[in-house]
């Protein structure tokens, strides 16, 4: 049998992205033995690539915001479908968590009054997005880790965890290999806290890297946790679409806050047809006020003009764009046009200098000069890992969930800039979490050997493998499935038939092989990536399959409308001995003196 | 504009470890506005699911996938295949300066030690936190850095004479830059600079500059003036006794 190593840690952190890093610094500062694992090397997770913003209430540009505000945009946001006490928590504790990251160092854009900058987004009533430029995560990123890092935490990098232990219903460590030489190591943990990013690689078109395989949600899945609101894929309305090699890599809304303006190929700024009843009255009536707030925008000065109709939720403009290419009003490579050209072109390389660089170098297209093409592009996941509000537990004791594995905080549809908030109040609120719960926990929980073994047997097994299928095949079949099956409309008939594709590779994902040594195998690595990736497609699908209605992200050609009954309930699965078992849950009710926030309704301008 | 293409390139990729390899030739077709990247993905998915490399963003934001193509240090996912003559072969492997772990990869675990010695940012208790973009401009600039480490790379001080013993290299200069100058910052890093980062070891030869992804002018606004400090700071006791009575604070007078 083959050998592994031994750490022991109070706390296990898994994952270091803006969440996990949060997490692990908190856990540390309470006085708890913490460890942090990542696939890649430190400061190398999805937030670094994080462009826009990050989402908290200063009211440094709009005087007139406040957690109130950002909460019920939230909730607008989500479709009424959020865990209520998440958004609260996140509305009002965001500022505080960003004005931190200034203290450690991170340098935000800056007010003429030398406050930290607000940029506009869709969905938001204010202009709330703190910002450096368009590489917001990098910076929230580089300052979580310095700070980590002076704090004595001990990292695993490049190190990926494969399955979590439990002694009874507690959790008490975790298993993994090194990437470098595929070597084992054994982790004894008293808590764990997962923040392990999405899911986006079971899609063809996505902003997200190698690393999105679902994996927290399916260590969380395969130990006993639920994951709701797995059918909420966020569709981001405008990634790259040419040339081939980029496409689906991400364009910051950050342009549509900055006045991009949307247009087809008859030249029309479509997104105005395409505003909800709902909302309609928030935006600007016609192309007038909306240059006239853009303007307003660029000068730094106050107007009454409405906001263009381009900052409206993601979920409408990704819609709004993918009906104008099926209709045929699409650019020569299958998007639309986006367009910032129009204004100064030395502002435009300041504001947003990764974009100018991303399609100059990439695509030979000057920003500056003239359109970008855009289409809609598989981008983040609102479902994740159910979780307790206040201390981020999972119904499994000893196991904790923040970031983008999580689940709850962004109901139907996440607003932009309401991730990297959601990483530092729930990072840090995973980390206090786990810390009291270790604090107080009795006994010393122990892995089993057995099951160690079984971790072992299962990374050994594709190299046993002598008749077998390359594991890319079986992704590439995946992703297909993925994104003709389930993914921006839906219906009955086609989720149904992806539900059943989906379980003939199952079975051929168990048969995917490695070949060559253990040494740094991006094939091997892929094999045990599989395993989560089917689980997360299958949990998608099956969610999708069960809402018989149309809400936030979630379109169903066959129910177009949102229904009241539907608004009620989370879908929630777990795994159970006949396969994935999926329920209905009651959603938590809000208070009612939350509910009174809903009722009257303030003029909305910007 | 044809779009659809038959070309295929030829790729020579270093297969192997530390002790031994060899370059492999590898035939992938070509497509409009594929990166070098994309090349190597098409070898790992259709021939060779074992071949390492490392890569997150593909969209040059993230800093893995440093490595040297046809000798020029550079991001591949940055770097177009239609830079390429068609008839060019082309030749990828791992950055030279530190140790190869498998194909393309390369251990660059000193990097995140020599950053661990810096001392990180250290405001004031009393700290107003009211400062202005004009004052933070030049800071923004050093924390683009993606931590690519191609300018470790190619500091001939790492690359040719190894002193990674003593070195600190360019990125990390650029580093203590931005903690240095940051308007609230109250640390004093020119000690470490000069006896532990071994600041003096840089000739100002700019290779560094040249590589950087993210345009960082890393010797002219980050080494440059860091070695003026230091220079003040031990070489010069008579001004920084005139500085000292007249109560000129060391940062804002370099501001
Ligand atoms: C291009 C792009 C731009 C974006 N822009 C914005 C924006 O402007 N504003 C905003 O609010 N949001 C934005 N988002 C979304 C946001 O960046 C992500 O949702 C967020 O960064 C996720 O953070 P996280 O901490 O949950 O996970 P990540 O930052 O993705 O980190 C996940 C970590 O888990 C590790 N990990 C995963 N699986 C394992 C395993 N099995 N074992 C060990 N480690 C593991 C990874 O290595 C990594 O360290 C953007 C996303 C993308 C892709
Ligand atoms: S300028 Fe200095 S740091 Fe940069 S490459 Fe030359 S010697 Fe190295
Ligand atoms: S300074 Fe430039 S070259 Fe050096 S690591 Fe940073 S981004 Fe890379
Ligand atoms: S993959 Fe991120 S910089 Fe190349």
């Amino acid at each position: 049998m083959s050998q592994y190593e031994i750490k022991e840690h109070d706390v296990l952190v898994i994952g270091a992205g803006g969440a996990g890093l949060r997490a692990a610094i908190e856990a540390s500062s309470l006085g708890v033995n913490v460890g942090l694992v990542c696939k890649s090397l430190l400061g190398k997770a999805h937030t670094v690539m994080a462009e826009g913003g990050v989402a908290a209430a200063l009211a440094n540009v709009d005087a007139q915001d406040g957690w109130q505000t950002h909460f019920r945009d939230t909730m607008n946001g989500g479709k009424m479908l959020n865990n209520w006490r998440m958004a609260q928590l996140h509305a009002q504790e965001a500022p505080e968590r960003v004005k931190e990251l200034e203290r450690w160092g991170a340098v935000f854009d800056r007010t003429k009054d030398g406050k930290i900058l607000q940029r506009a987004f869709g969905g938001h009533t204010w202009k709330r997005l703190c910002h450096v430029g368009d590489r917001t995560g990098l910076e929230m990123i580089r300052t979580l880790q310095d700070r980590g890092v002076h704090q004595g935490i001990e990292v695993y990098m490049e190190c990926t965890i494969t399955k979590l232990f439990k002694d009874g219903d507690r959790i008490c460590g975790a298993f993994g290999y090194y990437r470098e030489d595929g070597r084992y190591i054994l982790f004894k943990a008293k808590a764990i806290v997962l923040a392990t990013g999405g899911v986006g690689k079971s899609f063809t078109v996505t902003s997200n890297s190698w690393e999105y395989t679902g994996d927290g949600h399916a260590l969380a899945y395969d130990t006993g946790a639920d994951l709701i609101d797995m059918e909420f894929v966020q569709f981001h309305p405008t990634g790259m679409v040419w040339p081939p090699g980029v496409r689906g890599i991400l364009v910051t809304e950050g342009v549509r806050g900055e006045g991009g303006i949307l247009r087809n190929s008859l030249g029309e700024r479509f997104m105005f047809k395409y505003l909800p009843e709902a909302t309609k009255n928030d935006y600007a009536a016609n192309e007038e006020e909306a240059i006239k707030w853009t303007n307003a925008a660029v000068a730094g000065e106050k107007t009454d003009a409405r906001r263009p109709p381009e900052l409206s939720t993601r979920d409408n403009v990704a819609r709004a764009i993918y009906t104008e290419v099926k209709e045929g009003r699409g650019s020569p490579h299958g998007g639309v046009f986006l367009d910032i050209s129009y204004q100064d072109s030395e502002r435009v390389k300041k504001k947003l200098p990764s974009m100018y660089h991303q399609f100059k170098d990439l695509a030979d297209v000057d920003i500056t000069a003239g359109p970008m093409e855009v289409g809609p592009t598989m981008h983040y996941i609102m479902g994740g890992v159910r979780v307790e509000a206040d201390t981020c537990m999972t119904r499994v004791p000893g196991l904790f969930a923040a970031g983008e594995c999580s689940g709850g905080m962004h109901g139907a549809n996440r607003l932009g800039g309401n991730s990297l908030s959601d990483l530092i109040v729930f990072g840090q609120r995973a980390g206090a979490g786990a810390a009291s719960y270790v604090k107080n926990l009795t006994g010393h929980p122990e892995i089993d050997k057995g099951q160690i073994e079984e971790a072992i047997e299962e990374m050994e097994a594709p190299f046993k493998r002598s008749e077998g299928v390359n594991p890319y095949d079986v992704a590439k079949e995946l992703n297909k499935v993925m994104s003709t099956y389930v993914g921006i409309f839906r219906e009955e008939g086609d989720l149904k038939t992806g539900v059943a594709k989906l379980e003939e590779l199952k079975e051929m994902a168990k048969k995917a092989k490695a070949t060559g040594s253990k040494s740094y195998n991006p094939g091997w690595h892929l094999c045990r990536d599989l395993h989560n990736m089917m689980i997360c497609s299958e949990a998608i699908a099956r969610s999708a399959l069960s809402r018989k209605e149309s809400r936030g992200a979630h379109s169903r050609l066959d129910y177009p409308n949102t229904e009241a009954e539907w608004s009620t309930c989370n879908t929630a699965v777990e795994r159970s001995e006949g396969g994935m078992k999926l329920e209905h849950t009651p959603l938590p009710e809000m208070p009612s003196e939350l509910k009174e926030l809903f009722k009257k309704k303030e003029p909305s301008h910007a | 504009m044809p779009e659809a293409s038959t070309r295929t390139a030829t790729l020579k990729v270093y297969r192997g470890d530390r002790e031994k390899g060899e370059f492999k030739t590898y035939k992938v077709p070509v497509e409009a506005g594929m990166v070098v990247l994309d090349a190597i993905h098409y070898i790992q998915q259709n021939f060779d699911p074992e071949l390492a490399v490392r890569w997150n963003c593909k969209a040059a934001k993230c800093g893995s996938c440093s490595g040297e193509v046809n000798g020029m240090p550079s991001l591949m996912c940055k770097t177009r295949m239609d830079k390429f003559r068609p008839d060019e072969e082309i030749m990828v492997q791992p950055i030279k300066t530190f140790p190869i772990i498998k194909d393309l990869v390369t251990d660059v675990s000193w990097n995140y030690e020599v950053n661990k010695r810096i001392t990180p940012f250290t405001p004031a208790e009393d700290a107003n936190w009211t400062f202005y973009q004009e004052d933070i401009d030049r800071v923004q600039e050093f924390r683009k850095c993606i931590e690519c480490f191609l300018c470790q790379n190619v500091c001939h001080v790492l690359r040719d004479h190894d002193r990674k013993d003593t070195f600190m290299g360019p990125r990390f200069m650029v580093r203590t830059a931005g903690l240095e100058m940051h308007p609230l910052d109250e640390a004093d890093r020119l000690k470490f600079l000069k006896e532990e980062g071994h600041i003096g070891y840089c000739n100002i030869t700019k290779c560094c500059t040249e590589v950087c992804p993210e345009d960082i002018h890393i010797t002219d606004n980050a080494i440059i003036p860091l070695k003026e400090r230091v220079v003040d700071e031990f070489y010069d006791p008579i001004g920084k006794f005139i500085r000292g009575v007249l109560g000129v604070d060391k940062k804002k007078a370099k501001k």
